[in-house]
């Protein structure tokens, strides 16, 4: 082994990947469409997931393409709103929310917890097949005209001023919505129902922590945007008049009912992102997370919070000057705990022994471009420069810093980092550092400029601004096409790695988890016999000694 | 619950040999019986916590706009009827009782009383939502449903509508009289909402009325009644608030 | 299995129909204290008493029909939860509201 890497592969002339596992057990469509597994439904969504990354993607270089120039020559401005209003509701609904929960989550939380499958399996299922209703009715908007309301669904705009589809684009978050509340729903009973003997609270994984916080948010806030949304709807339809200020209704209503769900969104769009971290950053240091405890009380204190600030979506709407202030204050508290998991990631690093691999790389990155990223929420928290910064590109570029630099980065991570648990073979390593350099580049050349952009006042969502914005725009959009070359090429890479990959073997990266405890590709069951949890977690020294009696009882 | 649905249909394969270690309504994944039964009704729990947010923002709607236009609510409100609110809120009660002596005969294994109890739970709810059917058609002949015929009339004119002259309503200036529709607007999301999550009760009652009889939730697995109770439960809890919210604003 | 999942419903709390009956009375007649509070004139404390009668009657629904009162502290916890979080959108969603005509600036 070369000191640079702690890959351990099993001898690649004589290794296999086991004949029975997960993936093999059965065969034919149906019985992947009809599977209660948790494995398999994850591997559903995240092939689903990458499908309506791409859409989503496209949209978003059409953007990019449309703002290369100044005027909107590239497509009539109302098909630019309808561009960029699919790009978010298709990124939003259909991507971030469910990336790493539904993916990842779904996969390794009954493994992590040392269960069988997660507690309601048939639930499970059905929030794929919301999740692909909710998407394909998107879709079907999408290709019957569209909606150019923004992601937001702002009324009045959205109950009367437009004619798009509205109502079947709202119906589809609603769907997604639910599938969302269905998976949150199952986490939280499997965390607390499903451990294994032994696996008490503070020995379970930061990234089973992360979801526990994420899934309280999917539960509790989700429910009130369906309500919001289901309120548009009948204003729509029948015209009610909750919203409508000709009728006495008051849009702001809308707005808070809206962001009481979607600021928590956000976190629920985080806070997986952060467990995948926690356990890359553990593993390629060879270090506990430092402060565990901290760590995995901030993920809780980052859901508790995040239920408390919504109202900084509305600082310039007309709320209460009283109201700004209080949620102004709060907004400044939630960045504490985010701070906190920076904090304790860069001591965990500190004298540990760092390698570089894949998923690292990406962990770097997430940890610095988040780092802006919430800072800069920060910036918008404050009312006094919010006033001056919102519905700038300002925004744009805090956003993406969290959700892009944030969620995809560590989205990339853990699918990099699990990739030899999903399937039970490696990804190419120089060509997969090499994608993750190029997305950290372009991401930067993308995003960054947007700051100034939005520093100097160009307002987001037109499709034309004034000349003297143009270089910045150039080399954002120039950066995006770097972006998506780094987000193709771990696709085809990826998909090359499931036949000619090499085998990885049970514990490639020779980590702590229960999860790299068992067989790639688990066994349906996951365990052979039920794990007992009767170590600490991240204990690599438990590792090391089992390691030896192994080494022991083979020679 | 589709997912305790199949834990019931499980029960009833092998209602006969329940009992032994392992009865087999316990799914793979789960280690006992009692674990099962746990994370359902946990889930049932989540379940409901999410329908509480739901209907929140609902409530927070109207608690700003009777804030807000509280001489339109008052007058609004009297168009509503006591006594067939007054009796639908017994019905509910009532029906309530009888779901939790339902689950207690399931608890007991007395076949029969369960299944009386579901087919009582399962009329008065069907009795609820007749009357609730009395009640909006009022409101359709009215013209008080929101939307573009929305009718004005009994708040300009109470001598002319017999509800508001009972109570003794005068007549509103027009700018608050027409914020009486934002009332029936939340009047109907409100009762609309909860009607509809009686349906949805009602479906699965008539579905479960059908397994009792084969005695599937009998043999010492109640799990699946006893979840349907908490929702059922919490049915009523909304009623029990939307019933003084919205029908006894201001009666005196 | 987890500790929680050891002792909670293991002691199955069966509640006795005489319960159920007496829960059934005290709601009815809240729900006649209710109506009959609403003829009266009180004031301020109109909305107030009818939110008591039906928070108490919510209360004996939760605590004895949805047997909370004889079910884990995980359950009680999550009851918490909703009506905490319940209060949070209403009364922080409010304090916008109320406080808007506030100091003309
Ligand atoms: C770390 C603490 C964070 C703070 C203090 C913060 C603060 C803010 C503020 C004040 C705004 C409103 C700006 C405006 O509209 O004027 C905002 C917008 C936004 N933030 Fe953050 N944020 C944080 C983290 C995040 C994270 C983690 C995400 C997502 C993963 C996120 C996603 C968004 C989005 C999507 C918007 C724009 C919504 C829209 O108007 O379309 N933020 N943030
Ligand atoms: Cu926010």
């Amino acid at each position: 082994m070369s000191t640079n890497t702690i890959i351990s592969l099993p001898d690649q002339s004589t290794a296999r990947v086991p004949k029975v596992n997960y993936l093999s057990k059965e065969n034919g469509i149906l019985s992947w469409l009809l599977t209660g597994d948790h494995k398999r439904i994850a591997i559903l969504y995240l092939i689903s997931l990458s499908f309506f990354f791409f859409i989503g993607g496209a949209l978003a270089g059409l953007i990019r393409l449309e703002l290369l120039t100044p005027q909107a020559d590239l497509m009539a401005t109302d098909t630019y709103n309808k561009v960029f209003t699919m790009h978010g509701v298709i990124m939003i609904f259909f991507f971030l929310v469910p990336s790493v929960p539904a993916t990842l989550g779904n996969f390794l939380i009954p493994l992590m917890i040392g269960a069988k499958d997660l507690a309601l399996p048939k639930i499970n299922l059905l929030s794929w097949y919301l999740y692909m209703a909710g998407g394909i009715l998107a879709l079907y908007t999408m290709v019957t005209g569209g909606v150019d309301t923004g992601w937001t669904f702002t009324t009045p705009l959205s109950t009367h001023y437009v004619n798009t589809n509205v109502l079947t684009t709202g119906l589809a978050a609603f769907i997604a919505g639910f599938s969302s509340i269905f998976t949150g729903l199952n986490f939280i009973v499997t965390i607390h129902k499903m451990r294994a003997p032994g696996m008490t609270w503070f020995k379970l994984p930061l990234f089973v922590w992360a979801h526990y916080a994420a899934s309280v948010l999917m539960v509790l806030a989700t429910p009130v945007v369906a309500i919001a949304i289901v309120l548009v709807a009948l204003e729509r339809t029948i015209g009610i008049g909750v919203f409508d200020p000709t009728k006495g209704g008051d849009p702001l209503l809308f707005q808070h009912l809206f962001w009481f769900y979607s600021h928590p969104a956000v976190y629920i769009m985080i806070l997986p992102g952060m467990g995948v971290i926690s356990e890359v950053i553990s593993t390629f240091s060879r270090k506990r997370v430092f402060g565990y405890t901290a760590v995995a009380f901030s993920s809780v204190a980052i859901a508790v919070f995040g239920f408390f600030v919504w109202a900084h979506h509305m600082f310039i709407m007309g709320i209460s000057n009283y109201a700004v202030i209080v949620f102004s204050l709060l907004t400044m508290l939630v960045a504490v705990p985010s701070a906190i998991k920076i904090f304790n990631w860069a001591f965990t690093l500190y004298k540990g022994s760092i390698t570089f691999e894949t998923p690292m790389l990406y962990a770097f990155g997430f940890m610095g471009l988040f780092t802006i990223g919430g800072l800069t929420g920060v910036f918008l928290g404050v009312s006094g420069t919010d006033i001056h910064l919102t519905e700038t590109y300002f925004i744009v570029a805090h956003f993406h810093f969290v959700m892009v630099g944030g969620m995809l980065m560590a989205f990339l991570a853990g699918i990099h980092f699990w990739w030899p648990k999903m399937t039970g073979r490696m990804y190419p390593e120089k060509i997969s550092q090499m994608a993750a350099v190029v997305t950290f580049i372009g991401f930067n050349f993308t995003f960054f400029p947007q700051f100034i952009l939005g520093t100097l006042g160009m307002p987001r969502r037109y499709a034309s601004y004034p000349p003297e914005f143009q270089i910045l725009n150039v080399f954002s959009t120039a950066g995006a096409s770097i972006l998506g070359v780094g987000y193709l090429l771990p696709v085809l890479y990826l998909v090359w790695s499931l036949k000619y990959g090499a085998v990885a073997g049970d514990n490639p990266w020779q980590a702590t988890g229960l999860e790299w405890q068992t067989q790639s590709p688990p066994l349906t069951e996951n365990f052979l016999k039920t794990p007992i949890m009767d170590h600490d977690v991240y204990d690599y020294e438990w590792l090391e000694a089992q390691k030896e009696k192994e080494v022991a009882s083979a020679g | 619950m589709p997912d305790s649905h199949a834990i019931a249909e499980s029960a009833h394969e092998t209602a006969h040999q329940a009992g032994h270690e392992h009865p087999s309504y316990l799914r793979h994944h789960f280690e006992s019986v009692e674990q099962q039964a746990d994370a359902t009704n946990f889930a049932m729990w989540l379940f409901l916590l999410t329908e509480v947010m739901f209907f929140g923002g609902l409530f927070t709607a109207y608690l700003i706009y009777r804030n807000w236009y509280y001489p339109a609510f008052v007058a609004a409100s009297h168009q509503l009827s006591i006594p067939l609110g007054g009796f639908n809120t017994l019905l509910l009660i009532t029906s309530s009782f009888t779901m939790a002596m339902g689950v207690w005969c399931a608890e007991m294994k007395k076949k029969s009383g369960l299944v009386l109890c579901l087919v009582l739970t399962l009329i008065l709810g069907l009795g609820f939502l007749g009357v609730k059917t009395i009640e909006y058609s009022e409101k359709f002949e009215k013209h008080h449903v929101p939307s573009y015929h929305y009718s004005l009339n009994s708040f300009l004119n109470p001598d002319s509508d017999e509800a508001a002259k009972a109570s003794g309503d005068k007549p509103m200036a027009l700018d608050m009289a027409r914020h009486t529709e934002v009332y029936f607007s939340l009047y109907f999301a409100m009762t609309g909402m909860h009607a509809l999550h009686m349906i949805i009760g009602i479906a699965i009652l008539g579905f479960m009325i059908f397994r009792a009889q084969a005695g599937a939730y009998t043999s010492g697995h109640v799990t699946f009644v006893e979840n349907f109770g908490l929702y059922w439960h919490f049915v009523d809890i909304v009623w029990i608030f939307l019933f003084p919210l919205l029908y006894l604003i201001s009666r005196h | 299995m987890s500790e929680e999942a050891k002792h909670s419903e293991h002691e199955h709390h069966i509640v006795s129909p005489k319960v159920y009956g007496a829960i059934l009375v005290a709601l009815l007649v809240g729900t006649a204290l209710t109506v009959w509070a609403s003829y009266v004139d009180l004031g301020v404390l109109n909305p107030i008493i009818a939110l008591a009668i039906a928070c108490t009657k919510a209360t004996l629904v939760v605590l004895f029909f949805m047997h909370v009162k004889y079910s884990s502290t995980l359950t009680k916890l999550t009851v918490f939860c909703g009506v905490f979080l319940f209060l949070t959108l209403i009364g922080m969603t409010l304090a916008d509201y109320i406080s808007r005509a506030w100091g003309q600036w």
